[in-house]
């Protein structure tokens, strides 16, 4: 309907007391000489034998004049608002209407109540029916005799699960979760090198099941994922098993409810499992990354599907990971690291850090093969009983990762082509020379897990690591 | 019956640009070969074979490297095969 241009307008409902208080207020200026026009949001018939009483129960007025509170009393001149006043306050209602003798009889004040438009889940679709947002996308039709989600099959957007379908309604509450404009750019992604925008992110985002306060991890992510270090295309091309993996660190984590305990790899934290996927979606539509087209690993891995988790920093006996890369301790990074399943590490026995190391270094050697050194990088996910052995022997990270990388060094002769009757293996010339398991900086140490169980985890990297391949790469999770 | 649901594309909405191929030469007679080997293991014995055999033909021959299978040709080596070479033989697997 066309708005009114001049005069007072007065939104209301018969569902709140103050309102209904103000009825004689209502009853005497309808009955004056300025126009008004009073919109109802709940009951047309309310207030009952007032002329210019218009029916608002679409909200579409409410929704265009940013009503929070009823009774809001607006004053608009020329189609221009020049006055509103909210609630009852019998001063600033004199004072707008030019009555003196205005509510007579009536307390100078009481509070309104709540709008219909504002009421939870009711503001995105009063932007998606009144085109309160512009959302780019193009829009796909699912008709009335498919389900929804069988639409998002049927034109591949899914990884082989269902997806929540991606309605304008969800997608305008996704982007609730972030500041940053729908066609703002988050990246360039491959293989097809298209780019995101926040509003496809928030589409994929939607799809793999994220609450709108995931978004802005989801967005550092997809940053992260793009940034040239990371080599996404490589790592998606590959015929080897890895995926990125999401590390979370930082405020967020409490904030949004992540899981860094018990089962931390595993299933069961919504945070967690619709982060990873969200990344995942986001590759295979926007990117076009499809497996067994450009996607040619030979067996993968699950956590293709999703692989993010938190670190447990505050039971944690060393720095953050985000710390270690560089970032303020309040501040909240995601990591990605390019890595494939889960391996692990079983010790009840050791109960000293040189024992205990030893083990790691034991396991570690196995990381894509014993016998290939400096190939994969790996992450080493210590657990809550692992972790106190260091912390009670006062070692550091630093202290730790020394101690691995002296373990980790091989002698050649181990680890070539034909010993131990493997064909597998380095150069023969390599022979007389000692090699390190993993190149510099190629593993990472973090903390997460249940506080029973003395495991630890290796989460072994894709075997073309370092500048020729993939590096673990950080960024900020902004609002 | 549901109603119709309107759902937002979550794709790039473009399929990958579907570009023409180029003429392929008729004869390969005077013209430059150039051998890519990717970097993956035993590439390069694969591309000494290819070129002892096109030497033998009395065919033009130049050698090639990427610095790493893993991520795509540097522009600069993409461009210097460009320059050089009319047709490219690339070692894609070991």
């Amino acid at each position: 309907m066309e708005q009114p241009k001049d005069g007072l307008i007065l939104f209301c409902k018969k569902d709140c007391a103050t309102c209904t208080m103000i009825v004689p207020v209502m009853k005497k200026l309808s009955a004056g000489n300025q126009a008004l026009t009073i919109f109802t949001q709940d009951d047309p018939g309310f207030p009952e034998g007032l002329s210019g009483v218009i029916d608002d129960t679409s909200l579409e007025q409410s929704y265009h004049f940013q009503i929070e509170t009823v009774p809001t009393l607006i004053r608009l001149e020329n189609g221009q608002e020049i006055g509103r006043t909210v609630g009852w306050d019998r001063e600033e209602w004199r004072t707008m209407t030019g009555i003196k003798s205005l509510g007579e009889g009536l307390p100078p004040f009481r509070p309104g109540c709540g709008a219909k438009n504002v009421e939870p889940g009711i503001v995105e679709e009063l932007a998606v029916r009144f085109g309160g947002i512009h959302l780019a996308s193009r829009r796909i039709a699912s008709p009335p005799l498919e389900d929804e989600m069988e639409t998002c099959f049927a034109h591949g957007w899914t990884d082989g699960l269902p997806v929540v379908p991606p309605t304008e309604v969800r997608v305008v509450r996704m982007l609730e979760g972030t500041t940053r404009s729908p066609d703002e750019g988050v990246g360039i992604i491959p293989p097809n090198q298209m780019a995101c925008t926040v509003e496809k992110a928030a589409i994929n985002a939607v799809m793999a099941g994220c609450k709108p306060e995931y978004l802005p991890v989801v967005l550092a992510a997809v940053e992260a994922a793009c940034l040239d270090e990371f080599c996404l295309h490589g790592l998606l091309a590959t015929t080897y098993f890895s995926g990125p993996v999401v590390i979370v660190n930082g405020p967020v984590v409490k904030a949004i409810g992540m899981n860094s305990g018990g089962n931390a790899l595993g299933q069961g934290n919504r945070a967690n499992a619709t982060i990873g996927r969200a990344l995942q979606l986001i590759v295979r539509n926007v990117g076009g990354g499809r497996p067994g087209e450009i996607d040619r690993a030979a067996l993968g891995n699950p956590g293709k599907y999703t692989f993010c988790f938190a670190e447990d920093e505050p039971g944690s006996p060393w720095e953050p990971l985000s710390v270690e890369r560089g970032f303020p301790e309040e501040t909240s990074t995601v990591t990605l690291f390019a890595g494939d399943g889960v391996q692990a590490v079983v010790d009840q026995l050791s109960r000293t850090p040189e024992s205990l190391a030893r083990s790691f270094a034991l396991c570690l050697r196995s990381v894509a093969h014993p016998k290939i050194p400096m190939a994969a990088d790996a992450v080493l996910v210590v657990s809550p009983e692992h972790g106190n052995i260091f912390r009670q022997a006062g070692w550091t990270k630093a202290r730790l990762k020394e101690e691995l990388d002296h373990l980790l060094h091989i002698p050649g002769l181990e680890l070539v082509r034909g010993a131990q009757g493997i064909a597998e293996g380095i150069p023969e010339a390599m022979k007389d020379i000692t090699l390190p398991k993993f190149r510099p900086g190629g593993l990472n140490l973090v903390h997460a897990g249940g506080t029973a169980g003395k495991f630890s985890a290796i989460i072994g990297g894709w075997v073309a690591s370092g500048p020729r391949g993939s590096q673990l790469v950080t960024k900020e999770i902004r609002s | 019956m549901k109603p119709t649901t309107i759902l937002l594309d979550p794709t790039a909405e473009k399929s990958p640009e579907r570009r023409e191929r180029i003429q392929r030469p008729t004869d390969l007679k005077g013209i430059t070969i150039g051998l890519l080997n990717i970097s993956k293991p035993r590439g390069d014995i694969f591309l000494d074979e290819v070129e002892r055999q096109l030497i033998e033909q009395g065919l033009n021959v130049r050698r090639f490297q990427k610095p790493t299978f893993a991520r795509v040709a540097p522009l600069e080596l993409k461009q210097e095969i460009k320059s050089q070479c009319e047709v490219v033989i690339e070692a894609l697997a070991d």
